[in-house]
């Protein structure tokens, strides 16, 4: 107990803040630039996808009575509701911040282990957290647009965390495994949460024209594909730079 | 020996910085993805639905 004790009273050692340092700058530049990125492309071409949504959701719009709805409404043009757009903005870029801070703490372990960290790399950890945490859980638990109907909230995050990590897990044997064992056993954490199923809605209530949702998956899957490939390439040559530079320094 | 403690002290030295970066990771995505606070769900809800988190 003692023991403990004097350990924690411990100062942090220079090796340790400066590998800190190193985690943090180089996830704050990455998520912060993939995060911009993939804010702006979701205005572009995500928003208008939900604000179209919304009209039905509110029930401005309905799609199954008598007559023909165009499926060309007026919209709110880009950037024309500004301090929520503003908040999409900064939300994004702290979400994506979140990601890249524990995609280059895996780095930086994987780099212990002896595997290439870089630019180039980065890429495949990109594809593999597009993987995990994006197209994993929304193989069951597609991006919903808004007025969908869906089960209890509560439960659908317990899935989605619970898929996420058995995602990762999985991406990680794949990647660093090396044997046929560590393959099955990813394998079988990818497809369990789905045999298990995620929590679905007794019954349909969207409003939603079923167009409108497929397209909101489909552009949610896109730019999060493409988000996280920048945050995956970002964060290896940041860490990459970052390393050099502390080494220049040092 | 020295070998021994050279590798523990590696393994020291990696391991506090990774732990946080993780735990501060999550927090945020937890904060900006999860929480249902109406406030925070609010400000956050178009990413909430275009990342693909469950919003409501």
């Amino acid at each position: 107990m003692t023991r403990h004790m004097t350990c924690a009273t411990q100062p942090v050692s220079p090796a340790t803040k400066q590998m800190f340092s190193r985690i943090l700058t180089s996830a704050l530049f990455a998520g912060a630039a993939a995060g911009l990125i993939a804010a702006l492309l979701q205005l572009v071409f995500v928003q208008p996808v939900l604000l179209h949504a919304e009209l039905y959701e509110s029930g401005e719009l309905v799609h199954f009575g008598g007559e023909a709805v165009t499926a060309h409404p007026e919209l709110p043009g880009m950037f024309s509701e500004l301090t929520r757009d503003a908040l999409s903005v900064i939300f994004t870029m702290l979400t994506y911040t979140g990601y890249a801070l524990v995609l280059v703490a895996l780095m930086s372990v994987a780099e212990g282990q002896g595997h290439k960290i870089d630019g180039r790399t980065g890429v495949l950890w990109g594809l593999a957290g597009f993987i995990a945490v994006h197209f994993a859980p929304g193989f069951s638990l597609a991006p919903e647009v808004p007025g969908v109907a869906a089960a209890d909230v509560y439960a659908r995050q317990i899935w989605w965390f619970a898929t996420v990590a058995a995602a990762a897990v999985a991406m990680w044997l794949i990647a660093f495994g090396g044997n046929i064992i560590s393959y099955v056993i990813a394998a079988a954490l990818l497809v369990a949460p789905h045999l298990i199923g995620a929590p679905e809605p007794d019954v349909f209530t969207g409003p939603v024209p079923t167009e409108i949702g497929a397209l909101f998956a489909a552009r949610a899957f896109g730019i999060g594909l493409v988000a996280w490939v920048l945050v995956g390439a970002f964060a290896g040559y940041f860490w990459q730079s970052e390393g050099k530079r502390a080494e220049a320094a040092a | 020996m020295t070998t021994q403690t050279q590798t523990a002290s590696a393994a020291k030295t990696g391991f506090l910085p990774v732990m946080f970066a993780v735990v501060l990771g999550l927090g945020i995505i937890t904060l900006t993805g999860h929480v249902q606070a109406s406030g925070l769900h609010d400000a956050a809800h178009d990413v909430r639905h275009a990342t693909g988190f469950p919003c409501h």
